[in-house]
């Protein structure tokens, strides 16, 4: 009865999923390019398109890039989301009711319009960005261009995606602080213990289960991340020097249509991603054997 | 004022700054829409526009296909929902209820599937995809969307199936029913909430799509809203802020609508678990 069940979902997906994945394989393996995909058929070449890959410079530029990118994005996100939850936990409730929805707000905003947003408020012209930082005495920011060098470009970049992804972590974090013991933060408080002795020791450990998925979470989000990069940058001004893995294979692989290089490059990023996921399967999978 | 009042206050301030802060992109993207040319075009911005004015909606909603590409949006985002739904749920019956060889290999796999980024799947999909003519085809989206919403769908409405209490189940089989049968008659009526809240969730994953449609959808009559509102910044100098504003705001409303309604309910199964875990 439960291969019945399970069945249509095994099929549909294998189809769509297995079928291509088993493709590219057997691209990785072969010179693919517009004309191979007209004709239908590549030509075997073993594995020159890895070797090619893993001897061609702006590969591993790309994936230090992504790595510095991933580690800046997943700390801002995690260190500031935290930071918010426990500011829930201390103000008031009409505060956090207000925040709360703020939250919300922000989280369902979808990823292309935020870009856009993005575009508007940073733009050189008379972008609100610039207006506000000249105002604040950070500096004359007055026609400021943020998208002339890789590092300001992706520092936007990095912006936009860490303020979508708060308030996911920012409320989840918070439903997890509500499962510290009052008792035992009151304890401590009598105790004597400085608030961020209470953090460390009373609060972390009651968290840290959720800390870590929502970590591993983010380091396989920012690490694929495309959308807000690719159009943020703008697809006429991406350059190696400002590639993200994402893009770097997009740009060999899909625009470049040399489909087999692209096919040798998905694989290297699938199992880096892989490898990245076990942690988050390995907890999932725990939790659907308990039930 | 006791010292505990006044840290409290000092913490509603800090919490209304952030409040500001993460809020005003949404802010200022509904206030720009509304804004005369005049206020736009200023160095110095207009916070909040005194004479309101609709002029960029209609611009916007005048441009060549926004009602084209959103009709395309919605036939991609239901059938991709309505096929997800209908598979799903069976396979989360069976996640959920009975014990089977292979079933760890199965969750293994649709947890996994999530994780996999969309640009790694790209290059084969698009190959595939073109060999059998379904490139530039809403059919094509259609299969290449469900390879992300059934694996959620199962997750997620497992979770909701397993919420059930088993007694009500049991009661059904006495009665004489079969398993399948108790629990069509007793259970779906309860499951029925999270088969809401996991298809509006596919809905909003789907209507925010953005590389595949862009990657396999050519035709401007063809597109998804995502991929028409990517397009409208162009690559003149002279962008029509006003009415890119007000076309975000509109592709922006039914999502956050949607969102609203099922946020509590979803949110948390991305998680689910690790607190007791």
């Amino acid at each position: 009865m439960p291969y019945l069940l399970v069945a249509p979902v095994v099929v549909v997906m294998g189809a769509i999923l297995g079928y291509p994945i088993y493709n590219l394989v057997r691209l990785s393996l072969q010179k693919y390019g517009l004309t191979e995909l007209i004709q239908h058929h590549g030509t075997e070449v073993g594995l020159h398109n890895f070797g090619t890959v893993l001897h061609d410079q702006v590969f591993w530029h790309t994936l230090l890039r992504t790595i510095v990118f991933t580690v800046a994005n997943v700390g801002l996100t995690m260190v500031i989301g935290t930071l918010m939850a426990l500011l829930l936990v201390r103000v008031s409730t009409w505060v956090r009711i207000l925040l709360t929805a703020g939250l919300v707000l922000v989280w369902s905003m979808p990823p292309v319009v935020a870009v856009q947003v993005w575009n508007w408020m940073t733009n050189s012209q008379n972008g609100v960005l610039n207006y506000v930082l000249t105002e604040l005495h950070f500096g004359n920011f007055f026609q400021h261009n943020w998208f002339v060098t890789p590092f300001s470009q992706l520092a936007m970049v990095t912006t936009l995606v860490v303020w979508g992804a708060l308030p996911f972590v920012a409320i989840t974090v918070y439903a997890a602080l509500s499962q510290v013991p009052h008792d035992l933060v009151e304890a401590a408080q009598i105790d004597g213990a400085r608030s961020w002795r209470i953090f460390r020791d009373v609060t972390m450990p009651v968290i840290a289960p959720v800390l870590l998925i929502l970590t591993s979470l983010s380091i396989l989000w920012d690490f694929g991340v495309f959308t807000q990069a690719w159009l943020l940058i703008g697809p006429g001004h991406i350059v190696p020097s400002n590639f993200l893995m994402g893009i770097y294979l997009y740009e060999e692989g899909y625009v470049r249509t040399d489909f087999g290089r692209g096919a040798a490059i998905s694989i290297l990023m699938l199992v880096m991603v892989a490898a990245m996921s076990v942690v988050y399967v390995r907890r999932m999978l725990r939790i659907g054997e308990v039930e | 004022m006791s010292p505990r009042t006044a840290r409290r206050l000092g913490w509603n301030a800090v919490g209304i700054v952030v409040f500001v802060t993460m809020v005003f992109p949404v802010f200022w993207m509904i206030s720009t829409a509304f804004k005369t040319d005049d206020q736009l075009n200023s160095v110095t911005p207009t916070w909040v526009p005194t004479h309101p004015t609709l002029r960029h909606f209609r611009d916007a909603l005048a441009r060549p296909y926004f009602w084209t590409d959103v009709k395309n949006s919605l036939i991609v985002v239901l059938v991709t929902v309505l096929i997800a739904m209908a598979l799903a749920f069976f396979a989360a019956v069976a996640l959920s209820k009975y014990r089977f060889t292979g079933r760890k290999l199965f969750i293994v796999l649709m947890i996994g599937i999530q994780m996999l980024p969309a640009t790694g799947l790209i290059i084969p999909l698009y190959v595939v995809l073109a060999r059998y003519h379904e490139v530039n085809a809403l059919t094509g989206v259609i299969l290449v969307y469900l390879t992300f919403a059934l694996p959620f769908s199962v997750w997620t409405l497992r979770g909701f199936i397993i919420g059930i209490p088993k007694d009500l189940e049991e009661a059904a089989m006495v009665d004489g029913s079969t398993r399948l049968g108790a629990f069509m008659r007793i259970l779906f009526p309860l499951v029925a909430p999270g088969l809401v809240a996991t298809s509006v969730f596919a809905f909003i994953t789907s209507w925010n799509e953005y590389i595949w449609a862009r990657t396999l959808l050519n035709d401007s009559s063809k597109q998804t809203i995502t991929v028409w509102l990517s397009y409208f910044l162009g690559t003149s100098r002279s962008t029509d802020w006003g009415a890119l504003m007000a076309a975000s705001t509109l592709t922006a409303i039914p999502v956050v609508i949607f969102f609203l309604l099922v946020q509590r309910r979803i949110a948390f199964g991305l998680t689910a678990g690790a607190v007791r875990g």
